[in-house]
């Protein structure tokens, strides 16, 4: 490939960034349609990745290496497998439909805010790239940066709170990675290249260790339990834009930090940690539910729904085999798009009402009916209806997680029910019921809101019902990375303990002798 | 895929998104796409049916659905005898419905949202009953979910209709927790979940066992377990019945199509259709047998004291499909699915019965401001009588030849539990015919409880509800016709057509033996006709003398024996206030909340001591200095 399409990508809208910069502060229109039109270009360069990916190796696509920091074998070096280029185009997406969503609700300093969503687009994309550690490092801290003004300069009351919190939470998590790094520079024959890395055996105690260090960072931002309790502040007090982009792509790079870093490279460590990472993902999907039901905060809610949610995640790709790595991909790509549409349609709603509180709305479906279409429909996507994409992702995680250890699947299972009960009863309590009076007046969606939904719509259908679209483009690579983690393509040997029944089983000899004699 | 096969779902579907999409534009016209498309549906499912009558059976796939790893399931049809029969039902209980609802939602605002919803709802028990694998009919099954949701919280804006709808979804999720865990057992077992594969090699798990935290089980019977705990959601059997009695919040044809003829009888299909493997367990066929027995007595006690006349009929529901349940718990599957169709008819013509009575006192439900309405609505009398007679097991109508096939089989059963089944089945056939007879007399017979206002309105419905009353009443007589048995002169089609799908245990009762215990249901029927002619008839004084006699039987039924109470005091309420107060409170913001903004808050209190000690004072800085060279000395020497 002649174009480097992946630096285009990175640098096209952090360009884009510095040229709407230039642009006078006055001229907020101008603003808002260039930060669209560059957002629109970059997503239509993302197209060419989906056409032209090849879906039959695990190796690395589109590749650029440059020699960076010669002293310390530092490269500039990216690619994309089956796992990272579904992110990369969910990025695009993601920040066209931030940048739509914030067009009138955003009134003070709207230029340095879409210039601060460009660079976080560029730098989540910069992520998804990078095959040198280093490289990645500088990504994950850059996202940082715009991620906390986002929150802290346009967010609500306790904004700088929130901000705080999410930047030291992140921070700490970052710099015990950045320890491990190091370390795996250090013992894997100075080289920041992944994929060298990867090939090497460490030690298990090492592995054990630097498995933990990784964990602090990627448990921080997926946010498994007990490290979740940044989400729920910067969630509530983040502009619906910076919820969105949270939700949808922030959270799913711890996701993602496990699946490229932690598993390929330290597969003994991963094998022998399955089970707490299991559990803790277990914890995650059923205390992030519970505790929905004591929330009376709308955005709340929501971010602890992504907590319970980010456990079915980690549970798939911790169950260890190829359903359940698959569906926690798939569900990463499902969850970003259902979590990101519901906050777009709080962040519609909050606009018009200012409240956040849930007791204060009602009946606002025969208010705003098209909107309470569309929540419906992401409602029924968060809680798993088959035919929408929430299902393949939850049926693909829980039936692989069930192959791995039956009572594992047994427990998650159980979030299915959690989940419905606070998702319908948070949807009774603003969409049903009496119609609380002060919303007479409220505005109904313009096309604008509408065009917004509609990308999120087709993908809850799309993938709900041609999930192999998306499945195509990870099995070899999946396979490839059980094999690595495993040793088999198809991961770890089944859990399921089924036996031949030895003594005389009077069970089915009484009804066979029932029915079956003269059948 | 044969066209016409194509056709019976997504003609539907396609009024769905229309009508959902344009309707509201069209007005009171919008009734038209949906009703064409059922009709079609309808056609279809006739001609499917005799495609199978000829030996054309089908089984194809439409399209790879799922693809990971070595797990494959596709969206794919399956025509059969039993597919075929459901179909019928379906679609001719839904076009029915569609027609008799232009009457009954005349004028109400969303008259375009009920119609796509009723197509929606028919497309997804159609793709429920046509799917050929275990995931399509748990789409189906969820979706039919969805449009029940939907459709009882129909008027929204009443909190009441707004919780029944909420309530069903969710206890119907625990059903559905169980169906699938036992999906994934199935696929465990057998590497598919496509029906064809399973139940050919089905034989192969019949002596393997299954494992789960120290639990060993039967590997059939854990599968039937399982999945029978979707069907006790989706049938509303105990103790998952709490549901459908509030799904009555719904519009009244929603009550006559989802939640007495389709819907509610999914669960029955789900276990006939995988009674290959449910008849590997006798545990199963025990528990479910039980279940249903228990289900049975408990529901029909209940309708026996409600006034609303609706919730009775609700009642008669949960009730009749506990039948359908013995049937199957006993390996007379086809005798459970042969009341799953005379039912859907007698039934849907009670509830239709009932929306026409609510129509003529203005949405008065209530059975105590009722009486005398025979004079006022003659063709809803009839009706409502004939499908009362039906309900009731009286010789010749439907429900008798279903009833009496069920009690029969259950009788000569292998299955431990049969004879406790037909003993239930009996007297619950006795107190059916009571409260059906006890509903009939008071809404139509003696004098009008209501108000002048409401008398002065009384009118028979128009015709286009009364039409499908009547069309329904031949079915409620005639469907029984089709599974004549042969003690009684019938050549017992009806298990010979599903013979091949539902293995027929060929046990059968002796010709002495079923004579016999016909005459027993038929007297228990008849004595509780006419021990509801005496009570609200004759002497009208009685009901409140049993009343004062017995107060805490009467409240236990009047009170639905508390159940809802019981869920909220044990499991409702305990679960918001963990979530509250222990969740919450206590672990995310005392626990892990303090422990995150404590180390701040130490490494605060920390660097402030340290803080001190450099204060800027020379002579303190040499003293630190002077002590630390004297540390420095003494660690030298004790080293050395």
């Amino acid at each position: 490939m002649s174009i480097p399409i992946l630096t285009l990508l990175i640098f096209f809208p952090v360009l884009g960034g510095l040229i709407l910069l230039g642009i006078s502060k006055e001229n907020v229109k101008n603003v808002k349609v260039m930060a669209l039109i560059v957002s629109l270009l970059e997503f239509v360069f993302t197209l060419p990745l989906c056409f032209t990916f090849d879906k039959t190796t695990h190796h690395m696509q589109f590749v650029e290496r440059h020699s960076w920091i010669r002293l310390f074998n530092i490269e500039y070096y990216l690619g994309l497998d089956g796992i990272s280029v579904l992110f990369v185009l969910l990025s695009a997406l993601i920040t066209i439909l931030c940048i739509l969503v914030s067009w009138n609700s955003i009134q003070t300093k709207v230029k340095e805010f879409f210039v601060s969503l460009l660079l976080l687009e560029g730098a989540m994309i910069g992520v998804f790239c990078s095959l040198d550690f280093f490289l990645f490092y500088i990504f994950w801290e850059a996202m940082l940066i715009p991620m906390f003004l986002l929150i802290g300069v346009w967010g609500g009351p306790k904004r700088i709170y929130a901000a705080t919190k999410f930047f030291l939470y992140t921070l700490v998590g970052s710099l015990l990675m950045l320890v491990g790094i190091i370390t795996l520079y250090l013992k894997g024959g100075n080289t920041f290249d992944i994929l060298a890395l990867a090939g090497q055996s460490y030690p298990l105690n090492l592995q054990l260790i630097l498995f933990w260090g990784f964990f602090a960072a990627f448990a921080v931002k997926v946010p498994m339990w007990p490290v979740h309790t940044w989400l729920p502040d910067a969630h509530t007090e983040a502009p619906a834009a910076g919820s969105v982009v949270l939700a949808a792509i922030l959270i799913k790079m711890g996701a993602y930090g496990f699946l490229r870093f932690s598993m390929p490279i330290l597969p003994d460590a991963t094998n022998s940690m399955m089970m707490p990472m299991l559990v803790l993902s277990l914890i995650g999907i059923v205390y992030g539910g519970i505790i929905c039901l004591a929330q009376t905060d709308l955005k709340r809610l929501i971010a602890y729904s992504s907590v319970s949610h980010m456990g079915f995640v980690t549970l798939g790709i911790f169950a260890l085999n190829t359903q359940s790595v698959e569906g926690g991909i798939l569900q990463m790509i499902n969850h970003g798009v259902v979590t990101g549409a519901l906050f777009l349609g709080i962040g519609m709603v909050y606009e018009r009402t200012h409240t956040r509180e849930i007791k204060d709305y009602g009946g606002l479906a025969s208010r705003m009916p098209v909107l309470a279409s569309f929540f419906l429909l992401f409602t029924l996507a968060s809680v798993g209806l088959p035919g929408t994409n929430g299902f393949i992702g939850e049926f693909l995680i829980l039936l692989g997680s069930f192959m791995t250890r039956p009572w594992v699947a047994l427990i998650a299972a159980s979030g299915l029910i959690i989940g419905a009960w606070y998702m319908l009863w948070l949807y009774q309590r603003i969409f049903f019921n009496p119609v609380n009076s002060r919303w007479d007046g409220i505005r109904r969606l313009d096309t604008r809101e509408i065009i917004t939904f509609l990308p999120m719509v087709i993908l809850i259908f799309w993938i709900g019902l041609f999930p192999n679209t998306m499945l195509s483009f990870m099995h070899v690579s999946v396979a490839h990375l059980l094999e690595q983690v495993t040793g088999n393509p198809t991961g770890v040997a089944s859990g399921v303990h089924l036996g031949a029944a030895h003594a005389v089983d009077a069970d089915s000899h009484g009804a066979q002798h029932g029915h079956k004699l003269s059948r | 895929m044969p066209t016409y096969l194509l056709l019976i779902p997504f003609l539907p579907l396609f009024s769905f998104a229309f009508t959902f999409f344009i309707g509201k534009g069209l007005g009171v016209r919008s009734h038209w796409l949906p009703i064409v498309a059922v009709l079609a549906s309808l056609g279809c499912s006739i001609y499917a049916f005799f495609q199978v009558r000829n030996g054309h059976h089908v089984n194809m796939d439409l399209y790879t659905w799922i693809s990971s790893g070595t797990m494959t399931v596709s969206v794919g049809f399956l025509l059969d005898e039993l597919t075929s029969v459901m179909l019928i039902v379906v679609t001719s209980i839904s076009s029915l419905v569609h027609i008799y609802s232009v009457g009954y939602m005349k004028g109400e605002e969303g008259y375009y949202r009920f119609f796509s919803y009723l197509s929606l709802f028919t497309f997804s028990m159609l793709m429920l009953v046509l799917g050929n694998n275990f995931l399509q009919l748990f789409f189906g099954w969820e979706a039919v979910g969805l449009s029940s949701y939907l459709l009882i919280g129909f008027y929204y804006e009443k909190s009441s209709a707004a919780d029944a709808g909420k309530k069903a979804f969710i206890v119907n999720r625990i059903g559905d927790f169980g169906f699938i865990l036992g999906l994934f057992l199935i696929y465990a077992s057998f590497g598919t979940l496509h029906y064809e594969p399973i139940f050919a090699h089905v034989d192969q798990i019949a002596k393997q066992t299954f494992t789960l935290l120290g639990i060993t089980l039967n590997l059939p019977t854990a599968i039937a377990l399982l999945l029978f705990c979707g069907a006790m959601g989706k049938s509303a059997q105990l103790p998952l019945h709490v549901w459908l009695p509030d799904a009555m919040e719904g519009p009244t044809p929603v009550s006559a199509l989802i939640h007495a003829a389709t819907m509610v009888t999914a669960g029955v299909f789900l276990v006939a259709r995988c009674n290959p493997i449910f008849e590997l367990s006798m545990t199963a066929l025990n528990v479910i047998t039980i279940v249903g027995s228990i289900t049975c007595l408990f529901a029909a006690t209940i309708a026996l004291t409600q006034t609303d006349i609706k919730r009775v009929v609700a009642y008669s529901t949960i009730s009749q499909l506990a039948y359908m349940f013995i049937a199957c718990g006993v390996g007379a599957y086809s005798a459970g699915v042969f009341h799953l169709f005379t039912h859907a008819y007698f039934k849907a013509l009670l509830f239709l019965g009932c929306g026409s009575i609510i129509l003529a006192m203005h949405h008065e439900q209530d059975v105590k401001h009722m009486g005398g309405l025979k004079k006022y609505m003659p063709v809803t009398y009839w009706t409502f009588l004939l499908a009362s007679l039906s309900i009731s097991g009286v010789p010749g109508f439907a429900g008798f030849f279903s009833k009496d096939e069920i009690l029969a089989m259950a009788f000569v059963s292998p299955v431990g539990a049969g004879k406790f089944a037909w003993f239930i089945g009996t007297l619950v056939a006795g107190i059916t015919a009571f409260y059906s007879f006890r509903l009939f007399f008071l809404i139509f017979h003696g004098e009008f409880r209501g108000t002048q206002k409401q008398k002065d309105h009384l009118h028979e419905s128009p015709k286009v509800v009364t039409i499908p009353l009547m069309l329904l009443a031949v079915g409620a007589v005639c469907a029984g016709w089709f599974g004549i048995p042969t003690v009684l002169g019938g050549q017992a089609n009806w298990g010979h057509f599903l013979e091949p799908v539902l293995c027929h245990p060929h046990i059968h009762p002796s010709h002495e033996t079923e004579m016999i215990l016909m005459i027993i249901s038929v007297a228990a029927g008849a004595f509780g006709i006419l021990l509801a002619w005496k009570m609200y008839l004759k002497s009208p004084a009685l009901p409140q003398r049993i009343r004062d006699r017995y107060p805490l039987l009467y409240r236990l039924s009047l009170n639905k024996y508390y159940v809802d109470e019981v869920y909220g005091a044990s499991i409702i309420n305990p679960m918001l206030s963990f979530s509250r107060h222990v969740i919450l409170n206590f672990f995310d913001i005392a626990l892990i909340e303090n422990i995150v903004n404590g180390i701040p808050r130490i490494i605060g209190r920390v660097s402030g001591t340290m803080r001190k000690v450099q204060d800027g004072l020379v002579s303190h800085y040499l003293a630190y200095m002077g002590g630390g060279v004297v540390f420095i000395l003494l660690l030298m020497y004790a080293r050395s």
